[in-house]
């Protein structure tokens, strides 16, 4: 652990059943601060149940999980710990619950107890920040999935956090809402220095982090850029994971003998080595 | 059993504050054993369209005709039109209920007032099109499966209907990669071994390039173009304006046409360009 060590997973093991059903077996995982980590495994891999130990929703059955110094087996440190790390669910609609947009982002701040002067200037940035604050007024229902999950996000940004951790919060949404959600995330962590753990089971969304944990059975089985990750196509294969179209087609293509780079994720990547080998003259 | 859509226009909460024409002047025609694939943006009206395709909705005006029988016309036995045209909801599995997989897919040829027999027969023909063990599975709550598992549960108690046209709304929709490859084959399946009619909507442009005959794009309650995808994924212009894309080959293509190579318009799918890109360089690289 270093100093910019944000969120400790110390051999973690959760289970169910008392001990019946293991869903985590000696994890351990190290933050730093700022980071964009992407988490990625099929259903059932554990993703989500790391998820939760990581505010404390869940308290691991051995090892220990540390956020921002703090244990998340800790009772007195529930509050604080939540605080600096927020959480993104999966379906829209399950996590808004007022009936005003700027109501409902307001209602973290009077969970804390922020007297109301600062919480509407806070608020007001917040929502700024995500790029809804034309719909402040609105009725949360007539919002699209991708803005009802840009107002969860302002909700966790008005309190302030350190991290934030978006649990497959994409994965209800449309192409465009999917864009727009993890768009907003990306310009908080590059502005705010926000950390993120982004669990998804998108590829072209893992692609874009600054690392990637892949889990498979409640363990880590690959942890590293995405570049790292993706060019062992088998191994993700054989874990039932996808790897972007680009670095599948330039593994095959490099099977048939073809001298390109193992490190293409993108269109853009495999469109000048390609036409690097296509165009010689160039 | 093709399927008519004849100036299809549906309006909500017509004559109230809240009228919204969802989709306006729509027409096309869904062939015996094609496999029709409907994208466009949220709210571009697709799920209205296909809600029309089997009743659940009445047009506004136009017309809906199944094997040329008007869906709403006075007389029309809507019930058995309704049982040869299956609908698959978003979310379907949000709709189990039973207490165990085999009693909920008999719902449907329950109704229908099959015997006993022929009931069990469907349900174990539907469970084995979605790949689900009878022997394993029948008896199981559908609550304890995964979230794929109780989509196949769902879209089973459909296929038990023996439906002729399949229709299917964004099946893949929060799925993981195994979860929709299951489904996706699936779907397939039915529509290459047992000649289902297949309409599917969906936003990914890279599954529907794989997968359909046909696709309809919808743009603002109207159809924007009809074609197949090698004409469709051609327009790459319009398909970006509309905001839904190309797959990634396509995108690869133009790129490398910018980049000055020589790629013919007609490639969207990986093998296609695969093939392309290696042909091209095995013939530069040649042997003289």
């Amino acid at each position: 652990m270093n100093d910019r060590t944000q969120i400790l997973v110390d051999h973690v093991s959760y289970s169910y059943d008392g001990g019946e059903t293991i869903v985590l077996d000696d994890v351990s995982l190290d933050i730093k601060a700022g980071e964009f980590v992407a988490v990625l495994g099929h259903n059932g891999c554990g993703k989500s149940t790391l998820a939760k130990l990581l505010n404390g929703l869940y308290v691991p059955t051995k090892g220990s999980v540390h956020v921002c110094g703090m244990d998340t087996a800790d009772d007195d440190l529930v509050l604080p710990i939540r605080q600096r790390a927020g959480m993104i669910f999966q379906n829209p609609d399950n996590q808004i619950v007022a009936s005003i947009v700027k109501e409902d982002v307001a209602f973290g701040l009077e969970n804390l107890g922020i007297p109301t002067e600062e919480m509407l200037p806070r608020i007001e940035s917040a929502l700024n920040s995500v790029g809804m604050i034309q719909f402040a007024d609105s009725a949360p229902h007539l919002l699209s999935g991708g803005q009802k999950q840009r107002v969860a996000i302002a909700g966790i940004i008005a309190m302030q956090p350190n991290i934030i951790i978006a649990d497959e919060s994409t994965s209800m949404l449309d192409p465009t809402g999917r864009k727009d959600v993890l768009d907003t995330v990306k310009m908080l962590n590059r502005q705010k220095g926000i950390t993120v753990v982004w669990i998804t089971h998108f590829m072209e969304e893992a692609a874009q982090a600054d690392r990637i944990v892949v889990m498979n059975e409640g363990k880590i089985v690959a942890n590293g850029t995405p570049g790292d990750v993706f060019h062992d196509v088998e191994k993700m294969r054989a874990i039932h994971l996808d790897v972007p179209h680009m670095a599948d087609l330039s593994h095959r293509l490099r099977k048939a003998g073809m001298p390109l780079p193992e490190s293409i994720l993108t269109v853009d990547e495999m469109a000048k080595e390609v036409a690097a080998l296509l165009c010689p003259s160039k | 059993m093709p399927i008519e859509i004849k100036n299809l226009t549906h309006t909500y909460s017509a004559g109230s504050a809240f009228q919204a024409t969802a989709i306006r002047d729509v027409s096309l025609t869904i062939n015996d054993g094609e496999f029709v694939a409907i994208v466009g943006h949220t709210g571009s009206g697709k799920s209205t369209l296909v809600q029309h395709l089997n009743g659940l909705l009445k047009p506004t005006s136009g017309q809906i005709l199944v094997d040329g029988e008007d869906l709403n016309a006075e007389g029309t036995n809507r019930r058995a039109i309704r049982q040869k045209v299956g609908l698959v909801f978003q979310y379907p599995e949000y709709q189990l209920f039973e207490e165990t997989v085999a009693r909920d897919i008999a719902f449907g040829p329950k109704n229908q007032g099959l015997n006993p027999d022929e009931i069990d027969a469907r349900v174990r023909r539907a469970m084995e099109h979605v790949h689900l063990r009878y022997d394993k599975y029948a008896e199981r709550s559908p609550f304890d499966l995964s979230g794929g598992q109780m989509r196949r549960v769902a879209i089973a108690g459909v296929l038990a209907m023996a439906p002729k046209v399949l229709v299917l709304d964004e099946p893949t929709a929060g799925l993981d990669p195994m979860g929709r490859d299951r489904i996706l084959d699936m779907v397939r399946e039915l529509h290459d071994k047992e000649g289902t009619t297949i309409v599917m909507v969906s936003h990914s442009m890279d599954d529907v390039a794989r997968l359909c005959d046909r696709m309809v794009v919808m743009a603002k309650g109207s159809v924007a173009a009809i074609g197949t995808p090698g004409e469709i994924f051609r327009q790459a212009e319009m398909m970006q304006s509309i905001g839904l894309g190309v797959p990634e080959a396509r995108s690869l293509c133009i790129k490398l046409q910018e980049q000055g190579v020589d790629v013919p318009d007609n490639l969207y799918t990986p093998e296609q360009v695969y093939d392309f890109i290696l042909s091209k360089w095995k013939e530069l690289n040649k042997p003289c």
